[in-house]
């Protein structure tokens, strides 16, 4: 009994989240003409996966009191060259996957080796490499277009057994990436030198390894949406709104998902589940026929709100300097 | 040793701070089996000499044996594998990571490459268990424990790493009386196993009960090496401060203050911690908050001070009721309050901060026309204060966090003097400070009451409260059990009713 509660304390951002994105998307499945079928369930994970990919690599930043402008760049960028490289055989295709993954991974170190040995803010780096990263992504696609493995790109937006496959990808991707970083030593460094770097080093602990790592896994998970968007869409496109769009929204899921922006705390399935609710948002107003001119203030309001559930602890201080906790 | 080998020697250690000599030729020889106190005022050379054997600065140059070799630790994980493990004075904790996480947070059991859960657990245990912390749960966060039960998860922490020679530096400030018996005990066991400690403290008693063999440093420079015993307090404490020991605490002043309170308690509660508390404070009077750590003497402080929510019953300053919602009012002109805080890096200054926008914050409002600062007044005020406290900074604007414990010390405290203070709360204000600076503290607080100011303090330490206080209120579980006036201030009554073993009430309070 004593476990769970310390149990219940960890994981209460994420099971906060994961409680509204069910009664969002229960409303919203409630309200649809279709209801909850396969195919309303397979939309809105296909879209949702996109941004909890992304939110996931901005999860690793900001658990060490980071935060990445970049990720909705890199994000942008590998959906363009796998527009350009991910074709042809099976061959052809499995090298393509592996060199926009490759360059995810390298947009990240870069971030991150600039950061560490840069000495400089991860705000502004990732400011400066973010728009570096789109002008790759311009140069490699001037206009909207490209082609993709179909097959796969079928595959893996389809549904098995009702269930869509963009959210076993993303399963995968949790079990693969995320669950052995969190259970490593240098997963538990990433946490330690967000919540206290001078504690982290006087113990001493890998700080450069742990942040070069987060970064460079954060790259890999953006590339990893950019890879999806591309199986989604069939083509690729530089887009500089897309970009700023996802990087923007990746910190509201990461937020939402109870990811502590000082660092330290946190999880990224909490950060996952912050992106669903956050697309649902846009789809509850669809299905409520709001006026389209009105939804951007509305979801600007529902967004608040829901990063407000975050802070309702400040109800409850007994001792007002545990506000600047 | 048998062999004459010492386990670990320093030779001509120098090391320098810009141009600032912090140490100068010093040497130590540390013997396993045996517990060596380093002693010396703040800025004498021991942090930075602990910090060369840890591995966190280098020196400039001089020589470092461990079991006869040369050795050089380049960042304190070299110094750990090499067997010298330090518990910090600033904790080295990470706030958002479990207790059994922290205890393990370098080199962790590990299977199949990820770190093993319930084999990092048990570890955990055990050693939470050598360190006589069994009560600590391992999947606490720290964040959420109280200074000493974190400062127990650090000597946990340094235990689990197998030391052979461990470096306690003021471990034991931040501890409550109970876990101080408790740790003596894992230290004497500790020596039985061989290990050599190295322990820094500034309470003599802690010394005298365990040191083998002391050595002190003043001004960066090794004074002398002697058995534990073989000098008296007298001459330790002259060899420290290079200057004759005389009458640490000032004279009381003979009368009882009489005159009307200047501040007035009456049925204070807050949340269970504290409960039904009154008293009053007269001008001149300086009051001792007595008893055990953590019976809520410092919850009261705050709770005058305007910084807790949902404190019942009133307040009077200068006799009239106050509603004092947040620290700012309780400091507004009519009231004039002010609160020293326990934790002067976060609570009492802004470190990256000059010495001098740090001392004139408080009273900004009063230093500025129509919102612009004078600067002229400005810096005629912080002249005076520098005087006053006779704080040692090079020069006012280099960051306060650059000066040495003692002086921070008096940069809180002259911060709140800006703003002339009719009421001044402290919260354990000398801990962790050298002799001399406590000293000038004591002398200071007493020069401040007999120009009419009220004085409440809560120390830790016994001998503050026997030497300082015209009254004390001992506390125990939130209440005020006892008030012990002028000759009646002994250790006798101050630790039997911090215990709450008051003669007359042994049988209704059982402790607990």
């Amino acid at each position: 009994m004593g476990d769970f509660r310390y149990w219940l304390a960890e994981h209460k951002g994420t099971l906060l989240a994961f409680a509204v994105f069910v009664i969002m998307f229960g409303v919203y499945t409630g309200n649809h003409s279709a209801g909850f079928s396969p195919m309303v369930v397979m939309t809105a994970a296909n879209k949702g996966v996109l941004l909890a990919l992304v939110a996931m690599a901005q999860t690793l930043v900001v658990l060490t009191a980071g935060i990445d402008l970049s990720v909705g760049m890199i994000f942008v960028l590998a959906n363009c060259l796998a527009s350009q490289v991910v074709v042809g055989d099976t061959g052809q295709t499995t090298l393509g996957i592996i060199c926009v993954l490759g360059a995810g991974v390298l947009c990240g170190a870069l971030n991150g080796a600039i950061v560490i040995y840069g000495r400089l803010q991860p705000i502004v780096t990732t400011l400066a490499t973010g728009a570096m990263f789109y002008g790759v992504a311009l140069w490699l696609r001037p206009v909207p277009g490209g082609d993709v493995n179909s097959d796969l790109a079928d595959a893996l937006t389809d549904q098995v057994g009702g269930v869509p496959t963009s959210l076993l990808v993303l399963l995968g991707i949790v079990a693969l990436v995320w669950v052995p970083l969190r259970r490593s030593e240098v997963g538990r460094a990433i946490y330690a030198i967000g919540s206290s770097e001078p504690a982290a080093y006087m113990s001493g602990v890998s700080i450069d390894k742990a942040r070069f790592t987060a970064y460079a896994v954060s790259g890999l998970l953006s590339a990893c949406g950019g890879l999806m968007l591309t199986f989604i869409t069939y083509s690729g496109e530089a887009s500089a709104s897309i970009g700023g769009s996802y990087t923007l929204n990746s910190i509201a899921a990461v937020v939402i998902g109870g990811v502590s922006l000082f660092g330290g705390a946190g999880s990224a399935i909490g950060a996952i589940f912050g992106a669903f609710v956050l697309r649902t948002i846009g789809d509850l107003l669809f299905v409520f026929d709001f006026d389209p001119l009105w939804q951007p203030l509305f979801q600007g309001v529902i967004l608040l709100l829901a990063v407000t559930l975050g802070s309702f602890r400040l109800l409850r201080l007994k001792n007002r300097l545990d506000l600047f906790g | 040793m048998s062999d004459g080998i010492p386990l670990f020697e320093m030779r001509n250690i120098a090391k320098a701070y810009g141009g600032v000599r912090a140490l100068e030729d010093a040497q130590l020889t540390v013997e396993s089996g045996r517990i060596h106190a380093v002693l010396g005022e703040n800025g004498a050379g021991k942090s930075t000499l602990i910090k060369i054997m840890s591995g966190v600065v280098q020196p400039d140059h001089g020589i470092m044996r461990l079991d006869g070799t040369e050795m050089r630790f380049a960042t304190p994980k070299a110094a750990n594998a090499a067997g010298i493990v330090c518990i910090f004075q600033e904790l080295s904790l990470i706030p958002d990571l479990s207790v059994a996480d922290n205890i393990a947070i370098s080199g962790a059991p590990k299977r199949f490459g990820l770190i093993d859960r319930k084999a990092q657990r048990r570890f955990a245990e055990e050693a939470l268990a050598r360190a006589g912390a069994e009560d600590i749960h391992p999947l606490a966060l720290v964040k959420d424990l109280p200074l000493s039960r974190r400062q127990m998860v650090e000597i946990a922490k340094a235990l689990g790493r197998k030391p052979r020679i461990l470096i306690l530096d003021e471990a034991t400030s931040a501890l409550t009386a109970g876990d101080v018996a408790k740790v003596f005990t894992v230290l004497k066991r500790l020596r039985s196993e061989g290990l050599a400690l190295l322990y820094i403290s500034h309470r003599m008693q802690e010394i005298d009960e365990l040191a083998d063999d002391c050595s002190v440093f003043r001004n960066g420079r090794h004074v002398a090496s002697y058995l534990q015993g073989s000098k008296s307090r007298g001459e330790v404490i002259e060899m420290m401060i290079g200057r004759e020991y005389s009458h640490v605490f000032p004279a009381k002043p003979a009368d009882g203050k009489a005159g009307a309170p200047s501040l007035e308690v009456t049925n204070l509660a807050w949340s269970q911690r504290l409960n039904d508390i009154s008293f009053k404070a007269r001008p001149g009077e300086i009051v001792g908050l007595g008893g055990l750590d953590g019976q809520g003497q410092r919850e009261l402080l705050l709770a005058l001070f305007g910084v807790l929510r949902g404190v019942s019953g009133d307040i009077a300053v200068g006799g009239e009721v106050r509603n004092l919602k947040n620290p700012r009012a309780a400091k507004a002109g009519a009231t004039g309050m002010a609160l020293i805080p326990e934790d002067r890096k976060t609570e009492g200054l802004m470190l990256p901060m000059s010495v001098k926008d740090n001392l004139t914050l408080p009273a900004l409002d009063s230093l500025a026309k129509a919102g612009i600062i004078d600067r002229q007044r400005e810096k005629d005020e912080v002249d005076r204060m520098v005087k006053l406290l006779a704080i040692k900074a090079a020069n006012l604007d280099i960051p306060v966090g650059a000066l040495s414990g003692g002086n921070q010390q008096k940069v809180v405290i002259a911060k709140w003097l800006m703003i002339g203070p009719k009421i001044i709360l402290l919260n354990d204000p000398t801990r962790g400070i050298d002799v001399g600076t406590k000293q000038e503290i004591y002398q200071l607080l007493r020069k401040l009451a007999d120009e009419g100011a009220t004085i409440l303090f809560y120390s830790t330490d016994y001998d503050e409260l026997i030497g300082c206080c015209d009254r004390v209120l001992v506390m125990y579980d939130g209440s005020i059990v006892r008030e012990l006036k002028g000759a009646e201030i002994t250790e006798h009554a101050l630790v039997s009713s911090a215990f709450s073993i008051n003669e007359t009430q042994a049988g209704e309070r059982q402790i607990g």
